[in-house]
């Protein structure tokens, strides 16, 4: 299945669940609204014309400092004034983030099966950072999910074990935030039982 | 200390012929997470039934850096570094994927010759991470000889990356779009002449492993999975082919020349610790024959300039003249800049850069000698100039050493990527190890760990 086929595909399929789509450089991305993720999933796994049945990656974004530009803060301290270069033009431009929300997870699919990838957009609202998990359908999931509650702080619901997994237990906030600080330091803790 | 076997007065035995009520506990043994036989920091808390795993947890994060968090703060090519700390045995693999995802967010393409550079040094890499993990493996179980007899062989595939990029283990040799320098002179022979040792080595170890009993025995019906069950856990490169799937991303969703390169994707069939490691090492032998086949068939590098008649000039010198104008007094020479910068001059450029002035630092006589290119310089290293790509999001996956390495970079516009996200492969295998210890005894961990080739830089970033 090509990109633009597969995304016709779930369109077709969940006219209701799917906001937009691209194929920004080759890639197919659907971008669903939340409550359908479950549903969406099920069927991307189970579907013999799809057959995703490897989750690559589950990540997340923040958005919320999206082309607010100046450099961050690391460097903020040798204060020289810059003009950027021109960017190099695009022929065929990426549509935006894509929705207000402040996060967006995002989702990797391969099938082994049909040898295709598809990417799974979902904007999560700041105000209630709360997504269904799929570590039922792929085990995968799983650490992937830990590990976005870990850095972003949302929360899957129905995950099986959700603490930390790359910070430890007794961290206060989520580092992959915009809005934490990269120099932030946080006191060493002793060992845990 | 004798152990009471038979049953106490009045009890009765089981179908199994154990007395009821003998007290049996499980013992939580923790293991971890510094210990010899854990390559890496991680900690391992294990539910045992006697010797038998009932239940793991597995805690990693020990080595988290904030690979991620740095992306976002420095330029495009400053995240370089970076990533030859993910998977330190083979760094060039991050490199390249690296690379080659932001390139594909530019929308740019690097030379054919780029190309068979980096897959030669990947291919190198990679034969150097395997006889790290089937070296390691084969010295817990007590083959040490197997070990030094590896190391040794990665030595002198280390000697090749050193003769290329100047650094043995933090190379940092990729460029968006295109890499440092060109391969050095001659390059073909010390490459040969390293396989020809390498394929000695794997051929003694071979001989040493393959049909030693202790090792095969220890290594048979361990750490057994199924190909469906591997997939589900995110489970890619010689751990799935072990279990009998060949997804392989050099196969599969060709990038580079790979389509181009003769190669196989060996497979197991029982999925256990003695099919991975049969499969690393003809992984090995097929990485060397990909490399032979790159060399051959890759396109001619630069005439080189004749150092009699070809006016090689000191960096400094040049300098010296450019600033007082005396442009003739070195047009047409050629910069003989320092050791760490030999092979990116204008001869070497056209075949290892993409040619995009947006992208590429111009060659050193330009940068040297005249105001265009030390602009260009500038405005490429300067802070807060740099590659600026388009506002975008883009996933690529490479074949690492390990399974499927992709990078996700999201750019808005800036000089630095928004969001850099690794897709590691043995954060995926590590989150399956709970299940692949279960039911095995406590000695099984030993040899399925070290089939796992957990690289504590690539899983806690």
């Amino acid at each position: 299945m090509n990109p633009s086929s597969a995304i016709t595909a779930v369109t077709d399929r969940f006219p209701e669940a799917v906001s937009t789509s691209h194929t920004y450089r080759g890639d197919a991305t659907v971008i669903l609204r939340r409550q359908s993720l479950l549903e969406v999933t099920r069927f991307l796994k189970e579907d013999p014309e799809f057959q995703m049945n490897f989750l690559v990656d589950l990540t997340a974004v923040d958005y919320s400092a999206f082309g607010k530009g100046g450099r961050p803060a690391f460097f903020a301290s040798s204060g020289v004034a810059v003009s950027p270069p021109p960017l190099i033009p695009d022929k065929d431009p990426w549509p935006g983030p894509p929705d207000p929300s402040r996060f967006v997870v995002v989702y990797h699919f391969f099938s082994t099966t049909h040898k295709h990838r598809l990417r799974l957009v979902v904007p999560v609202a700041d105000a209630d950072p709360r997504l269904d998990s799929v570590s039922d359908l792929w085990p995968a999931a799983n650490w992937l999910e830990r590990e976005v509650w870990d850095m972003f702080g949302i929360q899957f619901s129905g995950h099986p074990d959700m603490r930390r997994i790359l910070m430890y237990e007794g961290f206060e906030g989520y580092p992959l935030r915009k809005d934490y600080p990269v120099n932030k330091r946080q006191p060493l803790i002793g060992p845990l039982n | 200390m004798p152990m009471e076997l038979t049953p106490a007065p009045g009890s009765t035995p089981t179908q199994t012929g154990e007395p009821t009520d003998l007290e049996t506990r499980d013992m939580m043994l923790n293991i971890g997470p510094a210990h010899p036989a854990m390559h890496g920091i991680v900690r391992i808390v294990a539910k045992l039934d006697g010797e038998k795993i009932e239940d793991a947890d597995v805690e990693i994060g020990y080595l988290h850096r904030g690979f991620e968090k740095m992306a976002e703060q420095v330029d495009y090519n400053g995240v370089m570094p970076y990533t030859d700390r993910l998977n330190y045995v083979s760094p060039l693999i991050n490199n390249m994927g690296y690379c080659m995802s932001v390139e594909k967010l530019l929308g740019i393409e690097v030379p054919e010759r780029c190309h068979y550079v980096r897959v030669i040094l990947s291919e190198i890499s990679r034969i150097s991470d395997h006889l790290t993990c089937v070296g390691a493996t084969a010295m817990e179980l007590g083959a040490f000889t197997v070990f030094l007899y590896m190391i040794k062989a990665r030595e002198y595939l280390w000697e090749l990356v050193e003769k290329v990029t100047g650094a043995r283990l933090t190379v940092s040799y990729c460029r968006v779009g295109g890499v440092k320098a060109d391969l050095p002179d001659g390059f073909t022979e010390p490459c040969q002449e390293a396989f020809k040792e390498t394929r000695k080595v794997l051929a003694e170890s071979d001989g040493l492993l393959t049909r030693n009993r202790i090792f095969v025995d220890r290594m048979t019906a361990t750490g057994t999975i199924s190909a469906e069950e591997a997939i589900s856990y995110g489970i890619t490169g010689p751990f799935l082919r072990g279990s009998g799937l060949d997804y392989d991303v050099r196969k599969d969703c060709p990038y580079a020349v790979y389509d181009r390169l003769p190669f196989d994707v060996p497979v197991g069939t029982r999925g256990d610790n003695l099919d991975r490691y049969l499969v690393r090492m003809e992984e090995m032998e097929q990485s060397m024959r990909i490399v032979e086949a790159a060399l051959r068939e890759m396109p001619p590098g630069p005439v080189l300039v004749n150092p009699e008649t070809g006016r090689p000039i000191p960096a400094a010198e040049m300098v010296d003249l450019a600033k007082m104008g005396n442009i003739g007094a070195f047009s047409g020479a050629c910069a003989v800049p320092g050791p760490t910068l030999e092979g990116s001059g204008r001869a070497q450029h056209p075949a290892i850069a993409a040619g995009e002035k947006r992208v590429n630092l111009p060659p050193k006589e330009d940068a040297y000698g005249n105001i265009e290119g030390l602009m260009r310089q500038f405005k490429l290293v300067m802070f807060g100039h740099g590659v600026r790509a388009p506002e975008g999001e883009v996933y690529f996956p490479v074949e690492g050493a390990n399974g499927e390495l992709g990078f996700y970079v999201v750019s808005d516009g800036s000089g630095s990527a928004y969001r850099v996200r690794v897709r590691p492969p043995c954060f995926a295998i590590m989150s399956a190890l709970p299940k692949l210890i279960e039911g095995d005894s406590i000695a099984d961990l030993t040899p399925t760990f070290g089939s796992v080739n957990m690289i504590g830089g690539e899983l806690d970033r």
